[in-house]
């Protein structure tokens, strides 16, 4: 079975570097655009100068194939982040390279062409098309393109029962619920496929367990896919569970980006531990970070990109008191011990905690 | 201090001089253009007479038939069928069968021709803020303005006959259509949109393949109050030849017959009542995919 249309050529997985982007709203941006490079403050230039400053000297540099988290609160200039992507907010200033073209310089039919075939974008509110079924609403894509009805019903289908719709084709959208709706959007953003795949707080509207499935089909998807996916959000536990890289935003400024272990076990300011102090920290923290190297124990052996939680698990299940970490190759890298795990697992000192008699 | 007994109007004589004036500048116009003019509107002179023919050279059980299965797609209701046949079947036992079906292939070929000019101006109206500033009071002007005074260009132009009464017909009717399909495109979300927009739409996939079908809902409505406001506008049209349910009325104006004004009035009516509860039941069955079944 093999389909020349769709997919032939997988293409190799496409990155997006984002130079130096700042977007001021107003009605003459190029004006103060001089100011803001020296230094005015978000509020001066809001309440003398009557722009708004949504993103400020972003740098951002998304390797091909994973998933970049951006995570922010309402205001922090997430979502006019995401659209500078495939360029549904034009910046004022600022590079966005993918595929060594610069999306900013591209014309009006590149742009055109760019987003039909390099990106699919998901939708905070589904944004699905209301008087078409399922299947149409998937195919669109394709639709837009130009592809044969045969062609793209085949690939509409296909996507269809693999995000778990298979016998909905012909419902409208307001017949499904909120958690199937998301998936046609899933569906339609896959079918395009486009090596880049933007999600726009996709799974904000809805309920947690439906959330937490919609994560799940997702990571599963992209095991197999390895899409370049910037996916917004404003929960630092979806940010963790998902992201190979996170970077928090704060007042249109990426505050702090790294993996999410890293930002847990050393956030850059009293802001970013505000979030992360709640933080399940046995799901986020792994074994390699943890492990003592050296002498081999007696008990199982353990994948060293396991997350502590995990080996807790493992641990507790089998009896024993500590575990081997062996490398992806099985090479032996160290020890862990369940006095380790729950150490790490409870969060640090606070100053409240350390000021306490004790 | 006479200006604060009487109005200080024009004088009267420069007042003449001036609607002369304009009188004979606007007659030389259609004395040099009138013929070009009444050449341009011959298509929609065929297109009147063919309609026409049509339905007043068929049999009228084909033409009954027609019209129930046509109401039946597009209502699905068999009450409103019956509602039709009994209508029809009076008004042809009354005698007004061939009058009827004169003006219902007016207000036929006046929808399509309202829908073909309102349609376009429509959705270029939907597309621009300052197209839409411009637009809008024309369209109130075009309503307001008693329809008396723009026969008069018309019948300049034109004479008296079928093509100038459908064209104050459509002038009437038109501005619904504009108005509907102008708002029914800026109703749809900015979200969908924005979603055509991340896909690579073009302006014309997205007028086509989502604003369009979107806002054929309410453009239906605009259909249903254009079919209403033709043919509130028979009667008038009458006065310029066109032929229908209105010449009877307006014979029984003048002469004071109040049984054969009262009967095509009722014929009339009869028509409106089937025509509107047939667009409006189709335009209620295009937002069937709006119909929530699920939380």
């Amino acid at each position: 079975m093999v389909d020349n249309t769709e997919q032939s050529a997988a293409p190799a997985s496409v990155g997006v570097q984002i130079k130096r982007l700042y977007k001021v709203f107003g009605p003459h941006p190029d004006k103060v655009m001089p100011l803001i490079h020296q230094g005015i403050s978000k509020d001066e230039l809001r309440d003398k100068h009557g722009h708004i400053l949504g993103l400020r000297n972003i740098h951002l540099d998304i390797a091909g194939g994973g998933i970049q988290v951006i995570m922010g609160l309402s205001g922090s200039g997430k979502s006019t982040l995401i659209r500078h992507v495939n360029r549904l907010i034009d910046p004022t200033e600022g590079e966005v390279w993918i595929d060594a073209k610069d999306v900013v310089q591209m014309n009006h039919w590149a742009l055109r062409r760019f987003r039909r075939e390099q990106t699919a974008m998901v939708f905070q509110k589904f944004a699905l098309f209301p008087h078409m079924t399922v299947m149409e609403n998937v195919q669109y894509g394709l639709r837009v393109r130009g592809v044969r009805h045969k062609n793209r019903q085949e690939a509409a289908a296909r996507w269809i029962e693999r995000v778990g719709l298979a016998g909905y084709e012909d419902s409208f959208p307001n017949q499904l619920s909120g958690g199937m709706q998301q998936r046609v959007g899933l569906a339609r953003a896959l079918t395009n496929d486009a090596p880049i795949l933007l999600m726009d707080e996709a799974f904000s509207a809805l309920d947690p367990l439906i959330r937490s499935d919609m994560q799940s089909v997702l990571l599963d998807l992209q095991q197999e896919l390895s899409k370049t996916i910037i996916f917004i959000t404003h929960d630092l536990d979806e940010a963790l569970r998902l992201g190979d890289q996170v970077a928090i935003l704060r007042d249109g400024e990426i505050i702090q980006q790294g993996t999410g272990q890293q930002i847990v076990l050393k956030p850059a300011d009293d802001y970013i531990s505000s979030f992360t102090k709640d933080v399940n920290r046995g799901r986020v923290i792994r074994c390699r970070t943890l492990m003592t190297p050296g002498v081999p124990v007696q008990g199982p052996t353990v994948d060293a990109s396991l997350v502590i939680e995990e080996v807790a698990r493992v641990l507790s299940a089998e009896g024993f008191d500590a575990a081997n970490v062996a490398n992806s190759r099985g090479k032996l890298l160290g020890s862990i011990s369940m006095g380790d795990i729950i150490a790490a697992m409870v969060p640090p000192k606070t100053e409240e905690a350390a000021a306490e008699p004790g | 201090m006479q200006w604060l007994e009487a109005f200080p109007a024009m004088a009267p004589e420069q007042l003449s001089a001036l609607k002369k004036y304009i009188d004979q500048g606007f007659r030389a116009i259609t004395r040099e253009y009138g013929e070009a003019i009444e050449r341009f509107f011959d298509p929609l002179k065929a297109f009147l007479i063919a309609s026409e023919r049509l339905l007043t050279q068929s049999p009228w059980w084909a033409v009954l038939v027609a019209m129930a299965l046509l109401v039946l797609v597009s209502t699905r209701s068999l009450k409103l069928v019956l509602g039709t046949v009994v209508t029809m079947l009076l008004i042809g036992y009354f005698g007004m069968w061939e009058d009827t079906m004169k003006t219902v292939s007016m207000i036929f070929v006046c929808t399509v021709v309202a829908l073909a000019v309102g349609l376009p101006i429509g959705i270029l109206t939907s597309r621009s803020n300052g197209l839409q500033r411009l637009i809008i009071p024309l369209l109130d002007v075009m309503q307001t303005m008693p329809s008396f005074v723009y026969l008069i260009p018309v019948v300049m132009f034109l004479g008296i006959g079928k093509v100038p009464g459908l064209i104050a017909v459509v002038i009437y009717a038109l501005p619904p259509v504009i108005r509907f399909t102008n708002l029914g495109i800026r109703l749809v979300s900015a979200e969908l949109m924005e979603a055509t927009e991340a896909f690579g739409a073009s302006n014309w996939q997205k007028i086509w393949q989502v604003q369009l079908p979107l806002a054929l809902p309410t453009i239906m409505g605009g259909v249903n109050q254009t079919i209403m406001l033709s043919l509130s506008m028979v009667v008038v049209a009458s006065m310029i030849g066109v032929q229908g349910l209105g010449q009877p009325v307006l014979k029984a104006i003048s002469n004071q017959y109040f049984t054969l004004g009262l009967f095509n009035g009722i014929a009339i009516v009869g028509i409106a009542i089937i025509f509107d509860r047939a667009s409006q039941a189709y335009g209620k069955r295009l937002q069937r995919h709006s119909e929530v079944h699920h939380g």
